[in-house]
């Protein structure tokens, strides 16, 4: 576990990046995690961020087909804001841990 | 340290065989693989072409004879002379299908448009076509191309590249 001082706040974050205290977060440490990520977070970025934070905190399992059903955005869209690994990249600049679904 | 020096880029994810569990074997390998980031490609050849068949896609069976491994509610073995029983191979099916959907994992249609989504592609075996005299419109409209097996392999190169058979 290291701990980090990001756009000012003091954040715990485990060996893969990941926060361990996910109440730590704050938008703008999302905006600077999302640059190291190369990306450059919008409305539509952050709409994700927080359906995936409320469902965090409300104890749901996250999968992208969880993404694709909120009526936020769709799965192929789910994957253009977070190229690569949606769920992993998107998860970490969210602030919460890293997701264990398989699907 | 091989894993961090070498992450796998690439995985071609073969499907020969049309069971319900043997498909979701594939399906959740490739849907996975997509979801790392990791180019995904699929073939589905001889009764694999049953997944991305319009018409049995989402009416796959699993195997209730000779499978030793199936058990009963309660966790006692399927017997094997029960499977032979008419109807009792569709319940068992049904049941399956449900106990899935029950885990919030996708229909059979579902998951491909998943693996789509993310940039997986997925093929079928002109050979097993030709066999099953299967059409181009018999399949899934997300079927990007009929190949052949050299075909496919073209598309499997690189470093850092697995093939898994199902």
């Amino acid at each position: 576990m290291e701990q980090r001082i990001i756009a000012g706040v003091q954040v715990n974050l485990n060996e893969e990046g990941y926060f361990t205290q996910p109440e730590q977060w704050t938008k703008e440490v999302a905006v600077e995690i999302a640059m190291q990520e190369r990306i450059q977070l919008t409305d539509k970025h952050f709409a994700v961020l927080e359906l995936l934070r409320e469902r965090y905190f409300k104890g749901d399992t996250l999968t992208i087909r969880m993404v694709g059903n909120s009526g936020i955005i769709d799965i192929k869209g789910f994957y253009g804001l977070f190229p690569g690994a949606p769920m992993k990249k998107a998860a970490k600049i969210a602030g919460i841990p890293k997701p264990a679904s398989c699907f | 340290m091989a894993n961090e020096e070498f992450p796998l880029k690439k995985v071609c994810i073969i499907c020969a065989k049309g069971a319900i569990e043997d498909v979701y074997v594939a399906l959740l390998l490739g849907n996975g693989a997509v979801m790392e980031g990791i180019e995904t490609k699929m073939f589905f050849t001889f009764y694999g072409l049953d997944a991305i068949t319009k018409k049995t896609m989402n009416s796959l069976h699993t195997s209730v004879v000779g499978n030793p491994a199936l058990r009963m509610p309660g966790g006692i073995p399927f017997p094997t002379l029960l499977g032979v029983l008419p109807g009792v191979e569709a319940a068992v099916s049904a049941a399956m299908r449900k106990q899935m959907s029950g885990l919030d994992i996708p229909p059979v249609k579902e998951f491909f448009e998943m693996i789509e989504a993310g940039g997986g592609e997925i093929f079928a075996c002109k050979l097993a076509m030709d066999m099953f005299k299967l059409k181009r419109d018999d399949l899934w409209d997300g079927v990007k191309d009929i190949l052949t097996v050299g075909q496919f392999y073209e598309k499997c190169g690189g470093l850092q590249t697995q093939i898994i058979v199902v």
